[in-house]
């Protein structure tokens, strides 16, 4: 008897097969954090008929994933990584879509005092000089990559106490913030859809360096023939269409912009 | 019923566990009819002794000679442990199980089964778990199973050792009964007046050693050896 | 505290609705676990049996290592599974990863040890009860077997329910080789991982609720079908 529906169940759940207009992309956590993916998908599926399944995971693994062929392409920001894992072969070409910005988020209080600092790198200097806690993704993810590039050009080896690395996505490591009352390098749209703010807010903004764009990048289909990749194509020019364009920068969380789109006609 | 396995020589047999001498060496034959009652103080050997001969006991020295080929001979005799292993299922199933083994159908076995309970007084629990009979239950359960092939060879460990009077003298009728039917049994027992009821010849064990055998009549009036005479006189023995 | 009965409330809330996203997802985790101690059983028990009852020269050695594969930690199982099931990887053509069969093979190899350890055990502790009995009642090898696995399909039960309930709150192995893609192998415990990633600690303790609920649910369910309830002992 028991055998019996537990083997019904299992046929059921290996029946579950795939349609013929799927595709999968690697996509950062805090792209998917944002909420935009919600907007797009749909209007995708509608426009192209497309289903793209959304594998949310860090810059590094998203590059890994496309490098061994598991997904069709890849969306990340972080365009040092990017350019090696093109030179490598792993995709095709590299196709800006549209950026957003980092935000400095710590204590309400600012104990640190960055709120006065003129760019990105004093304020890390000032976290530094002040031992606040600072908590790090530390998982290779594209905003791990931008707050080790920030504490480069301060010319500071960031070790100590006030220092933790929690190897965690975005919304962890704010989760993490958040318990220690620490700062924290996020992405605006992740830090504006995070529902635990406990006493953190943006202390810190505004300066170019602080600019995260986005690039789209499909897989090589020399290398991997079994990838999508005509329907890869068709994302990429739906994703730099107008329609595209329009639904990105009307995308508001708490009556703010998040995305600017500004993918070149080719 | 004509044996077919008996007589049963034992050859010098000796059995050693961690070093030690545990039993033997043991010459003795098996045979005829009736039933042989083995006495002997605690750790004299009983139980190693009839367990080597049933054949759950590794051998160290000497060995077993039967009547038939050894592969005939185990589904014709059966054992009645000292502390009864019962299966996990209803008092009726337990006692059917050696005949399903036999390939005997369910329903057959069943209604056998429950004649037999019938026979040892448990009629009134077959669908009982046997794991929650009493302790005498038990032992006429286990009794039940091991006569329910019909075996020609019964062995008994101290079958009567936790029953009260009312229930030793039903299994002792019962054991009278299978020997009338021509069912050889071998059994140990500390209990002399049940040797002097049951006992057609007597096995006397002392520290591994078979001490005295005879006719119960003479070896319980007239032992021949000092430590059977100090055994029955209810003596310590050195 | 709050957080507690804002879950529950919320979970409420969504059985009540019977919430479309909720009942893919719980569905999908059910499918997949049940599927995953199908399996495990079918291996991990005959196994568990067979090592308890025969001798033989490396025993020691798989029992050592089925015991040591129980304390694998998922993610690590899951990391092996994607090196194997990846495009770039030796099964790579099967186009698996990222399927609920990837999740599915990556749970029998977490709870498969945990099936065929407890069944050992069971199978152990009754083979001793019974040893003597059987070999005196003079039953085949098949017979035994067959004896023990009845007599003890309680605790074999009970260990595949053990690796089902492993299974179902399994989330770093599935996360690997799933993937959490929405709409197609998302399961409660990725939700779960994702929503408390978001801060949104009132949605992942209702879906945790939820996991709860499903799992008794499934326990009792088993319990009733097999009626062992019935009889004190078994
Ligand atoms: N496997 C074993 N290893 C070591 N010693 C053993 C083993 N089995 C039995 N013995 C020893 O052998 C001796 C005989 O044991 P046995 O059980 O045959 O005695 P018995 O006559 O049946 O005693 P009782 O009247 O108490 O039942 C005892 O001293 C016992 O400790
Ligand atoms: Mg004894």
């Amino acid at each position: 008897m028991m055998l019996k529906s537990l083997a019904l169940l299992a046929a059921m759940a290996l029946g579950t097969a795939a349609s013929a207009e799927e595709m999968k992309m690697a996509v950062t956590t805090s792209f998917a954090n944002s909420g935009l993916a919600e907007v797009l998908l749909p209007e995708i599926e509608k426009d192209t008929g497309i289903t793209v399944q959304l594998l949310v995971v860090g810059t590094g693994q998203a590059l890994t994933l496309g490098a061994a062929g598991d997904v069709d392409a890849v969306l990340v920001h972080s365009r040092a990584a990017e350019d090696k894992w093109l030179a490598e072969g792993n995709g095709t070409h590299r196709r800006e879509i549209m950026y957003n910005d980092f935000v400095i988020v710590g204590p309400s209080t600012d104990p640190a005092g960055t709120k006065t600092a003129t760019n990105a790198t004093d304020a890390f200097k000032a976290i530094a000089a002040a031992q606040a806690p600072f908590v790090s993704r530390g998982d290779d993810s594209g905003t791990h990559k931008m707050e080790q590039a920030l504490w480069k050009t301060a010319g500071i080896e960031p070790v100590g106490d006030w220092y933790r690395s929690v190897g965690q996505g975005m919304g962890a490591a704010l989760n993490t913030a958040a318990g220690m009352n620490a700062y924290i390098l996020a992405d605006r749209a992740s830090w504006l859809n995070f529902g635990n703010k406990a006493d953190l807010a943006i202390d810190f903004q505004g300066d170019p360096a602080l600019f995260n764009q986005y690039a789209y990048l499909p897989v090589n289909p020399e290398k991997y023939p079994h990838v999508k990749a005509e329907l890869v194509e068709k994302l990429e020019d739906w994703l730099v269409s107008d329609k595209a364009k329009g639904l990105i920068e009307g995308y508001k969380i708490a009556g703010q912009q998040l995305f600017v789109f500004n993918a070149q006609p080719e | 019923m004509v044996s077919t396995i008996l007589p049963l020589t034992v050859e010098n047999i000796a059995l050693r566990r961690r070093g030690r001498r545990i039993l033997g060496p043991i010459s003795w034959q098996l045979g005829g009819t009736g039933i042989t009652v083995l006495m002997g103080p605690n750790g004299s050997g009983k139980t190693s002794f009839l367990r080597a001969m049933h054949g759950l006991e590794r051998i160290s020295d000497g060995r077993l000679h039967w009547s038939a080929p050894i592969d005939q001979t185990r589904a014709r005799q059966s054992f009645v442990f000292q502390t009864p292993i019962l299966m996990r299922r209803s008092v009726v199933d337990c006692i059917a199980y050696p005949l399903l083994l036999d390939g005997v159908s369910r329903r057959i076995a069943r209604d056998r089964a429950a004649e037999a309970a019938t026979q040892v007084g448990l009629a009134a629990m077959l669908d009982q778990p046997a794991q929650l009979l009493s302790g005498g239950e038990k032992q006429k359960l286990a009794l039940a199973r091991a006569l329910v092939r019909g075996p020609e060879l019964l062995f008994l460990d101290e079958p009567c050792a936790n029953l009260d009077g009312r229930s030793t003298s039903d299994i002792e009728k019962i054991l009278l009964a299978a020997r009338d039917a021509g069912t050889r049994i071998v059994m140990s027992t500390h209990n002399l007046g049940q040797a002097r009821r049951l006992a057609d010849d007597v096995l006397f064990l002392y520290v591994g050693q078979l001490v005295e055998f005879g006719p119960a009549s003479r070896v319980l009036q007239t032992p021949a050896t000092p430590e059977m005479t100090a055994f029955i006189k209810g003596d310590l023995l050195p | 505290m709050n957080d507690i009965w804002q879950g529950l409330a919320q979970a409420a809330r969504l059985i009540v609705a019977r919430d479309a996203d909720l009942i893919e997802i719980a569905t999908l985790s059910l499918q997949v676990s049940l599927g995953a101690t199908l399996v495990a059983s079918l291996i991990g028990l005959p196994l568990g049996a067979w090592l308890a009852i025969n001798r033989f020269r490396v025993r020691r050695v798989v029992i050592a290592t089925m015991n040591a594969l129980m304390g694998l930690p998922p993610v690590v199982v899951g990391l092996f599974v994607y090196v194997l099931f990846s495009r770039s990887g030796p099964f790579g053509v099967l186009g698996l990863l990222f399927t609920p069969t990837a999740m599915v093979i990556a749970q029998v190899i977490i709870i498969t040890p945990i099936v065929a350890s407890i069944s050992h055990q069971a199978i152990r502790d009754l083979w001793a009860d019974y040893h003597d009995l059987l070999i005196s009642l003079n039953a085949s090898r098949t017979q035994r077997i067959k004896a023990l696995l009845w007599d003890g399909r309680r605790a074999l039960m009970t260990a595949s329910l053990a690796g089902f309930g492993r299974a179902i709150g399994e989330v770093g192995a599935i996360m690997i080789v799933g993937g959490n893609i929405d709409h197609a192998t998302r399961v409660l415990t990725t939700a779960i991982a994702l929503e408390t990633g978001k801060g949104e600690f009132g949605m992942a303790l209702a879906l945790g609720f939820v996991l709860i609920a499903l799992a008794v649910l499934v326990n009792l369910t088993v319990h009733f079908l097999s009626r062992t309830e019935r009889g004190s002992r078994w």
